[in-house]
């Protein structure tokens, strides 16, 4: 089946199977390795993208679900070649130990803070909670989520 | 893991989709949110041939009010309940079991419907509405005769159909729905003064219920309960509406005792299991405590005017 899918504000068009899960749609077809798979099951959240604008595991969606839709994953967070608030902040605030749910978590991050620009540490908690870090370093993720939104607000009122 | 391989249908009117179901609908899984289908295709525990995606259908995502009702079209979100003023406003039952379904992300894409469609035994959605005494609607073709594989010799010819949500779920993973159906609705009466709450142990976030309980409360002009609705998640072989809890409350005054006694009956109707997530008998404790501190919850709502 063609389909076409913008991913980063770029449009892809390619011939997939109707089985051919949206994570190896991004990873193996666009060669986009920053969404990544690691239970397969809909738990971990690793493999989750914003699918126009909104947090969603690729891992339970097929490519096809996602033609004509638009697709962000980590490499599209860097605007005109600078980190964005979020990647600023994870990179400021030590947001990451090994680094595999990063992508996600900043993705995640993102839509919380454009869906709620003030966010209390609870709120951040709830909005991660479909996310596992592996290296149980929720403490400064969350703390970078915190500062992401502050200088993001910050920006938007100077 | 990947599922097998399928045809694969995104239909953009009601109509076409409904005409795929009238002529396949045996081999045809309806794909919503998809977010417990898809893991159960990857398992192959499930290898429809066909997959009809309806999420191309225009106007099927309202939460609305309509004739006395709450309706939650199929296409409705988890997320887009949790987020919901209707709902907030209206049901708080449902507004109290939605931040509890899955984790936020699976919220964003699996739906009520699809849920109750599904019908997994331990599943949140199906306690909500048996609790609320929901009915649900299905569309189906019309001028075609329809077939029940499940029934004996059970068929009509096409046409929407309003089930209660008892007839609804049958047992567990089957529902009286007919494979050329499509369910469109699941809708709840609106109520004057009310109050329902949700309990949900879990042992972390987007895992199933240890023990779910849903209740339910109306109270007419003299502070008795006018009706009571009370159901529980994985506490049985299928979501358990508990019948006997609901009758000893109607009719009586509200009170600590009067909890206390549904808590018991509920303790006893159900029929845990022992697994990695408690012994039976802890879970048959909880459905007690809960159901205590819920139907308490869920009066002091309807106490406060909300509804």
């Amino acid at each position: 089946m063609n389909i076409t899918v913008t991913v980063n504000g770029t449009a892809h068009t390619a011939d997939v199977e109707p089985r051919l899960l949206l994570v190896d749609f991004i990873r193996t077809n666009l060669g986009l390795t920053g969404t990544h798979i690691g239970c397969d099951t809909t738990s971990c959240g690793v493999c989750t993208v914003l699918i126009d604008g909104t947090p969603v595991k690729t891992c339970t969606m097929f490519a096809v679900q996602a033609n004509g839709r638009s697709v962000t994953t980590v490499e599209g967070l860097k605007q005109n070649g600078e980190l964005s608030a979020i990647q600023q902040a994870f990179r400021e605030h030590h947001g990451l130990q090994c680094g595999f749910c990063t992508p996600a978590m900043m993705l995640v991050g993102t839509a919380l803070i454009e869906e709620n620009p003030d966010p209390t540490e609870d709120d951040i908690r709830w909005a991660i909670s479909g996310n596992l870090c592996r290296c149980t370093g929720y403490m400064n993720i969350v703390k970078s989520i915190e500062a992401a939104a502050e200088t993001t607000r910050e920006g938007a009122s100077s | 893991m990947y599922p097998s391989k399928f045809d694969y249908l995104a239909p953009e009117t009601l109509e076409e989709a409904l005409a795929v179901l009238a002529e396949r609908g045996d081999e045809v899984k309806i794909l919503a949110g998809g977010q417990s289908l898809i893991p159960m295709m990857k398992l192959r525990f499930a290898e429809p041939a066909t997959l009809l995606d309806i999420n191309r259908i225009p106007g099927l995502d309202a939460i609305d009010i309509q004739n006395g009702h709450v309706r939650v079209q199929a296409l409705a979100r988890h997320a887009d309940v949790v987020r919901s003023a209707v709902i907030k406003e209206e049901n708080d039952l449902m507004a109290g079991a939605a931040p509890w379904i899955a984790d936020p992300i699976v919220r964003n894409l699996g739906t009520v419907c699809g849920s109750l469609a599904h019908h997994d035994p331990e599943g949140d959605w199906a306690s909500v509405m048996l609790a609320l005494d929901a009915e649900v609607v299905a569309v189906s073709k019309e001028g075609v005769t329809h077939f029940h594989p499940g029934a004996d010799g059970t068929q009509h010819t096409g046409g929407t159909r309003v089930i209660s949500i008892q007839d609804f779920l049958v047992d567990m993973f089957t529902t009286s729905l007919y494979p050329t159906e499509l369910l469109t609705e699941v809708r709840v009466p609106r109520y004057e003064r009310g109050g329902g709450n949700y309990q949900k142990l879990e042992r972390k976030v987007g895992d199933y219920a240890t023990v779910g309980v849903a209740t339910h409360i109306e109270l007419g002009d003299d502070d008795r309960i006018t009706k009571a609705g009370i159901a529980l998640t994985s506490v049985y072989a299928h979501n358990l509406k508990v019948t006997d809890a609901e009758t000893a409350l109607v009719g009586q005054a509200p009170s600590d005792e009067l909890f206390a006694e549904a808590g018991r009956i509920a303790s006893a109707a159900c029929d845990p299991a022992s697994d990695t997530r408690g012994s039976a008998e802890y879970k048959r404790h909880i459905v007690g405590l809960f159901t205590e501190r819920s139907l308490a919850e869920s009066l002091k709502i309807a106490q406060g005017g909300q509804s």
